[in-house]
């Protein structure tokens, strides 16, 4: 086999013969430039959902009047850049996919997984690299066919997101024809992907560990991506098997989600949230693993309750199984299940929780340097933390009745994936730079982009959860056509304007990363002084990763060690050893 | 031998093998999917033909016999290629994708006979799920096929020795996994009423 030569090739001998262009950076097979790959273009598609949710905030602060510079959109989607109904729904359901699918899952796993497991475990490369490289040559062509679906006849899916059947299964409910069709085929291709990459990483993470890397001595960056692989692993192909039968449905005449045939909506419902549900935890475990890395190293004190992060890790992950029931309280599923499902939820409150107070129990009393990424870790928390509060609210099924499918869901959600996964995925971003490109980020301007996107980013979606709890739908197109809800006009105003200064906040990043790599102040080996085995390395790494295997002594959390002659201690260097 | 050395690994184990054994993972949920949906709608189907009046047990059973037994040869097979015989592993990998290839043509056999008697996919649900799942598993089995021929043919060229034998044994462990599936399958399907 091919990917066994290539570890070989990439393992057993020390010297690298010189690569082309095409393989060193375009068909690579190194986990980081395919880790740099993902990254970039993800980036794009982070991009491309924030223009989406601009488009989405525009009709509801400002519904019926012309978006300047619409009118490119054509006729069939803004018409003299009044955004029509249909392609409002399409802008809903491709913001989610966009964000989910192809920026925040991907920009955790795919840029993090592939760039960290190696190099923090001491390994030269992943287990299977050309395997990898498939994983992300598949995973751009279904983010094309997902693109391209939006310029299609009829437009890109419109169903939502979550593809609820039958609205999603019969063409003639949405208008939309084969953009739905598109968005099957992409989610298949994405779940192929998906499925290479989780194999690589859980085979790399048991079986590529350096010498004395036990599994308690991986940081919990590590642990969060190994359990996370998992959760793909088995999540992913529940999805592929259901939007297959949806695909059926559409195109070759099956039944499975048409009542009239004897079908059933109720089991879509059931599938998808069986993926859904551990999915949330995919986008949420890996930003929880880079935080506790960032946080132990700002705060240049040991994790606190190591094992028991990861346990919760652990225990998160398996509820994660048994809880998708509480997507679905509303749907007229059996009261009595509905209530096992409520109990399920509640219990991930308490590793939720455990890994809240540890996060607070290593900054408590630390010498804590408020670096870019440790701000953003620490905004991580704190914006989580209300997430997770909200949870708990929804999770209940008899409040669910009233705030189910209001923007307090929305609000909910926009905490728990862009005030935690995206900040973890910033703090990830200015904390790893400088191994990636060998430059680092600009402080000062990092510092403001963290400070105008926290400010800005609790002005656009706190009001939210007023909103909902007034009883404000999601996913409508025009709120001032509903008399109960003229009242909050104002208030979708306010969150429309704080959302464009959010999505322009974003320009200081951009700004600040292309100029760095370019301009960058030189970054040495371990700028951070942090313990990872990565640090031990030049930056950028070269190809092979380690000169020699490292050994390690010890856990990745030995900050301000008292025998210790620093106030860090790198895993490959033992205690009064060096 | 170059390709024998590679570096080793934490848990003793061989690369290939563990993130076979993944896939495997991924694989059992996939079809956890599908089988469950049949499941759903076990007597749901509002008009025929229904399960009871199109199922010819007897037949699958000769088929399910054969892709058992076919698995029997896929351990000869294994078993010669770590002995290093040449013509024994030749042998029972041919044995293997024959027993595939009989039970697909059963498949084929059983698909159009139910399309006669009036059960297409877009039947009722009944239809849809069984065409779905067992055409799943049947695209599986060929699959199987396909990556059993290769090796013989590898091995008929004289390109698969002793020191290959993982490549047998994954290509095992793929074939038992679909055999697996087929047990559940045609327990559920066929055996329960």
């Amino acid at each position: 086999m091919a990917t066994a030569e290539a570890v070989a090739g990439g393992a057993a001998h020390g010297h690298h013969e010189e690569l082309s262009f095409v393989r060193k950076y375009i068909f690579s097979t190194d986990h980081k430039i395919i880790g740099i790959q993902f990254l970039f273009t993800c980036l794009v598609f982070l991009a491309v959902g924030g223009l989406l949710a601009m488009m989405i905030r525009w009709q509801l602060g400002f519904p019926g009047q012309p978006l300047p510079g619409a009118g490119v959109l054509g006729e069939a989607r803004a018409p003299g850049g009044i955004i029509l109904p249909e392609f409002y729904n399409s802008l809903v359901t491709m913001h989610g996919t966009f964000m989910i699918f192809f920026a925040i899952m991907p920009l955790l796993v795919g840029v993090y997984a592939n760039y960290l497991i190696p190099l923090k475990l001491g390994a030269p490369d992943m287990a299977f690299p050309t395997l990898n490289m498939m994983s992300f040559w598949v995973f751009v062509a279904s983010g094309v066919v997902m693109l391209a679906s939006l310029f299609v006849t009829g437009g890109a899916a419109g169903a939502g997101w979550t593809v609820y059947a039958p609205l999603s299964a019969v063409p003639d409910y949405t208008g939309v024809y084969l953009g739905q069709q598109l968005w099957v085929v992409s989610i298949v291709l994405f779940g192929a992907s998906s499925l290479l990459g989780s194999v690589n990483y859980i085979t790399t993470v048991i079986n590529m560990r350096a010498p004395g890397m036990t599994l308690f001595r991986m940081p919990l960056s590590i642990w969060a991506l190994f359990i996370t692989a998992i959760l793909a692993l088995l999540a992913v192909p529940v999805l592929a098997g259901a939007v297959i039968m949806l695909l059926f449905d559409q195109t070759i005449g099956t039944t499975f989600f048409l009542p009239a045939d004897g079908g059933q909506p109720l089991l879509w419902q059931h599938l998808f949230w069986f993926f859904g549900h551990p999915e949330v935890y995919i986008l949420i475990l890996p930003a929880m693993g880079i935080v506790s890395d960032v946080i132990a190293n700002g705060s240049r004190k040991p994790i606190f309750g190591y094992h028991s992060m990861v346990f919760a890790i652990i225990a998160i992950a398996f509820l994660g199984w048994i809880v998708w029931g509480h997507h679905m309280f509303q749907s007229g599923m059996n009261p009595l299940l509905g209530t096992s499902f409520m109990i399920s939820t509640m219990a991930i409150a308490v590793p939720s929780a455990i890994k809240v107070f540890n996060w607070l129990g290593t900054m408590w009393r630390g010498n804590i340097q408020f670096h870019t990424p440790m701000l953003n870790a620490v905004g991580f928390v704190a914006l989580f933390t209300i997430g997770g509060l909200s949870g708990i609210f929804m999770a209940s099924n008899t409040v669910d009745v009233f705030i189910h499918d209001t923007y307090f869901i929305v609000a909910h959600i926009h905490y728990v994936l862009f005030g935690g996964s995206l900040f973890g995925i910033f703090a990830a971003i200015y904390f790893w730079f400088p191994k990636m490109f060998g430059r680092m980020m600009n402080e000062t301007w990092g510092k403001i982009h963290f400070a105008l996107t926290f400010i800005l980013y609790n002005l656009v979606f706190f009001p939210m959860h007023i909103l909902g709890m007034g009883g404000h739908m999601r996913r409508i197109y025009d709120p001032t056509e509903y008399e109960f809800l003229q009242r909050f006009q104002g208030m979708n105003e306010f969150i429309t304007v704080s959302a464009f200064l959010l999505f322009v906040a974003q320009i200081p990043f951009l700004v600040n990363f292309f100029w760095s790599l370019f301009r960058g102040e030189k970054a040495g080996e371990n700028p951070w002084h942090d313990n990872g085995l990565e640090w031990t390395t030049p930056s950028p790494p070269p190809h092979g990763n380690f000169a020699t295997a490292p050994t390690v002594y010890h856990g990745p959390y030995e900050f301000s060690h008292p025998e210790a002659e620093e106030d860090f201690l790198p895993q490959n260097q033992p205690l009064g050893g060096g | 031998m170059e390709i024998a050395h590679h570096p080793p690994t934490a848990t003793g184990l061989d690369n290939r093998k563990l993130g076979f054994w993944t896939f495997i993972g991924s694989e059992t949920l996939f079809f956890g999917s599908l089988i469950s949906t049949y499941m759903v709608y076990k007597g749901a189907a509002v008009t025929g033909p229904y399960p009871h009046e199109v199922l010819n047990i007897p037949v699958t059973s000769v088929s399910t016999f054969v892709l058992l037994t076919s698995s029997l040869a896929m351990v000869l097979a294994l078993n010669a290629v770590q002995r290093g015989s040449r013509a024994g592993t030749l042998t029972w990998l041919l044995a293997t994708a024959i027993g595939g290839l009989i039970f697909l043509g059963f498949q084929a056999y059983e698909f159009t006979t139910f399309v006669h008697e009036g059960l297409t996919i877009q039947t009722n649900v009944f239809g849809s799920a069984f065409y779905v799942l067992t055409g799943f598993h049947g695209a599986h089995v060929s699959v199987g096929v396909l990556w059993l021929l290769t090796l013989a043919a590898l091995t008929a060229m004289g390109k698969i020795g002793r020191e290959d034998s993982l490549k047998v044994e994954i290509a095992g462990l793929y074939w038992h996994f679909v055999d697996v599936v087929w047990i559940v399958i045609f327990t559920l399907i066929y055996l329960i009423p």
